[in-house]
């Protein structure tokens, strides 16, 4: 019985197939991680920033109808104007209705995880708009038809050949061309013309400063800046979960965020919009979507101070191994196993167990989530609720009460050195052990633990007979 | 639609009370100091791709600037700064669009930071702000005396009134989407030099 509609292992076997793949996917996240390590070791007061950004975080979830009121209240006095969706869809009109309004047909857009999240481009499409995807990678992601697999990189999983290939359909670079260097040309090129072409810009938010109505929006490339400096309309989509109270705030998150993500002491490009273009619109679109109840949690609230920076899933051996996409979701990874079965558990409960509880994602994230205890929460959480394989389950039901009883242990321990020192391999590693698939039992003991203290209190006895 | 949205977003937000927690007080952080700011700031800019120069006043960049083959053959460039020359008026330009061509801006940087190259640009000094990101090439001048440490200072220098636009540029526009290979030069600026005067 699947209880489970996507189950991460079985997309992640798919992944592992090509092992030259999967080693290479790996290495190069550990390279980036090992480049987030050297930032990171170069600020002495790194711990204090990560103590400072949580706080900040906390405080602002605790206080967030004020702070969205009070950002909601200076960013329209600046001119900007602020709409609320409490879904995906209401999102997606509120946008769709702007460009309507401007009769706009072709629109570029920056890298937005939240309207990845609400499945935007889509909606536009369908609707005669043209979009095009201005971050690199998004951009590969777009022409192959795929989603991203990172939130920061989201071409980590595509080599370079595929992309030269991909170029050489959609733009027409000469074939079997996969120089990097030559394809972001190529791509800088290309999308010079739709930055030019474009009515209307979308970003996402990387942080919404309450006291002063500015959204600031992060870059490398410049994509976002040029997207949104030359035609006069910029929508904004931001989570509730963006605000900051203050503009100083920034100077924790500034200096955590890509030397988290990328291992950079800061973007090329760290943008402060207040109010729209003179003469442009700057509209802000803040969303629920979900995000107000995963803030009542008491488990999962802390996943809401996420800024999106990916350490955790650059740091993560499962992820590392097995992909993004194997999640299925928007946001993959360790914080993506937290956010995606509160939103949907019928279809993401395979994701907490996506982990290995190593902690390594709790040691990284600048902000502080307890991801691997939240991890381990869930899976709590999901076997009351009965979201969890009868094979789990039965299993689990059984080993409670071998544990439980001393006779029982006893026999199990018995059953099972003599089972596998005895019993021929295709008795034990079978369809029905999942464990023991990819690896093997190590060699059983002769004899229980239980019997060689027993032996061994014996000797000392004999040795130093008592007074 | 969208004021309902608004009304029940809140209220349930309103509904369920946190326990309290302080906002931190920034001022009391153990914030990074360099002995000597001006050689961090060179090995971070050069470290993210940027090319640092010191020079003792603004008349002197046009010197070094001729050492530059992009300079020599540029025919578009929109200077900001009086003492360089540059050959198209930004108050004369109506819509941004015209800005697509242009080779090099040279503008005015109202503060650097040391500890990770960034460089603060407003929309201050020029009416269109596509100028920083369409040029092929970005030339920023700094007063040594905007120098600072860390980002803290950064925020606390911007103070009062905050501009409309005002933008960190630390190092040219870059991309590793492609097999985590860098490339410099994505859709901004190709080269980014800093002029630190004085």
């Amino acid at each position: 019985m699947a209880v489970h509609s996507f189950d991460h292992a079985q997309q992640s076997n798919r992944f592992v197939q090509n092992r030259e793949r999967a080693r290479w996917h790996d290495s190069a996240l550990w390279f980036v991680r090992q480049k987030r390590d050297r930032q990171a070791s170069m600020i002495p007061e790194w711990e204090e920033l990560r103590e400072k950004a949580s706080q900040i975080k906390a405080y602002t979830l605790n206080n967030l109808a004020d702070l969205l009121e009070e950002f909601e209240r200076q960013a329209t006095r600046v001119g900007a104007v602020v709409h609320w969706a409490a879904h995906a869809e209401e999102h997606n009109q509120i946008v769709h209705e702007i460009l309507q309004k401007h009769r706009v047909r072709r629109i570029v857009k920056s890298k937005s995880m939240l309207t990845e999240e609400c499945h935007l481009n889509p909606y536009l499409e369908s609707r005669g708009i043209q979009v095009v995807d201005t971050d690199l990678g998004e951009w590969i992601v777009q022409l192959r038809d795929e989603s991203p697999s990172h939130i920061v990189l989201p071409a980590i999983h595509i080599k370079k050949e595929e992309v030269g290939e991909t170029f050489h359909q959609h733009i027409g670079t000469p074939e079997g061309n996969a120089d990097p260097t030559f394809l972001a040309r190529a791509a800088r090129h290309h999308l010079r013309q739709k930055f030019i072409g474009a009515e209307a810009g979308i970003t996402g938010v990387n942080f919404a400063v309450a006291e002063n109505g500015s959204i600031v929006i992060c870059t490398n490339e410049g994509n976002a800046d040029l997207g949104v400096s030359l035609p006069p309309v910029h929508i904004a989509c931001m989570g509730i979960e963006k605000l900051i109270p203050r503009l100083e705030d920034l100077s924790v998150f500034t200096r955590l965020l890509a030397r988290s993500a990328t291992g950079q002491p800061i973007t090329s490009y760290t943008s402060h919009f207040r109010g729209p273009l003179p003469g442009g619109e700057l509209h802000i679109v803040i969303v629920d979507n979900g995000r107000s109840n995963l803030r009542e949690s008491n488990e999962f609230h802390r996943s809401l101070h996420c800024i999106r920076c990916g350490a955790c899933m650059n740091t993560c051996p499962v992820y590392r191994r097995s992909g993004g996409h194997s999640y299925g979701t928007t946001v993959p990874g360790p914080i993506g196993s937290i956010l995606a079965p509160a939103m949907k558990p019928e279809t993401y409960s395979s994701l907490p167990y996506a982990c290995t509880l190593c902690g390594s994602c709790t040691d990284v994230c600048p902000v502080k989530i307890d991801l691997h205890h939240q991890l381990l929460t869930w899976r709590g959480e999901l076997a009351k609720e009965r979201r969890i394989p009868v094979s789990k389950r039965w299993s689990m039901a059984l080993a409670s009460i071998v544990l439980r009883n001393t006779r029982m242990y006893q026999l199990a321990g018995w059953l099972g050195r003599n089972a596998l020192r005895y019993l021929p391999r295709f008795l034990v590693y079978n369809r029905w052990n999942v464990w023991g698939r990819s690896r093997d039992f190590p060699p059983p003991p002769r004899r229980s633990f239980r019997a060689a203290y027993r032996e061994r209190n014996q000797k000392r006895r004999e040795r130093k007979p008592s007074p | 639609m969208s004021s309902s949205s608004r009304k029940s977003i809140l209220s349930k937000l309103r509904q369920h009370q946190r326990p309290k927690v302080e906002l931190p007080n920034l001022s009391e952080g153990h914030w990074i100091q360099y002995d000597d700011p001006v050689a961090q700031l060179q090995k971070t800019l050069e470290f993210v791709g940027g090319s640092f120069h010191q020079v003792e006043n603004v008349g002197a960049i046009e010197n070094v600037l001729a050492n530059f083959e992009e300079w020599r053959a540029a025919r578009r460039v929109l200077s900001l700064v009086d003492e360089v020359t540059g050959n198209v008026c930004s108050d004369e330009v109506a819509t941004p669009h015209e800005f697509e061509d242009l080779d090099f801006v040279v503008a005015r940087g109202d503060l650097a930071v040391a500890e990770n190259a960034a460089v603060w640009v407003d929309d201050r000094q020029v009416r269109h702000r596509v100028c920083y990101f369409i040029t092929q090439y970005l030339i920023l001048v700094v007063n040594r005396d905007s120098l600072v440490s860390n980002m803290y200072e950064a925020y606390q220098r911007l103070g009062q009134p905050f501009p409309r636009f005002g933008c960190f540029i630390s190092g040219p526009s870059k991309t590793a989407d492609i097999e985590q290979s860098l490339v410099i030069g994505a859709h901004g600026c190709r080269s980014m030099q800093l002029f630190l005067v004085g």
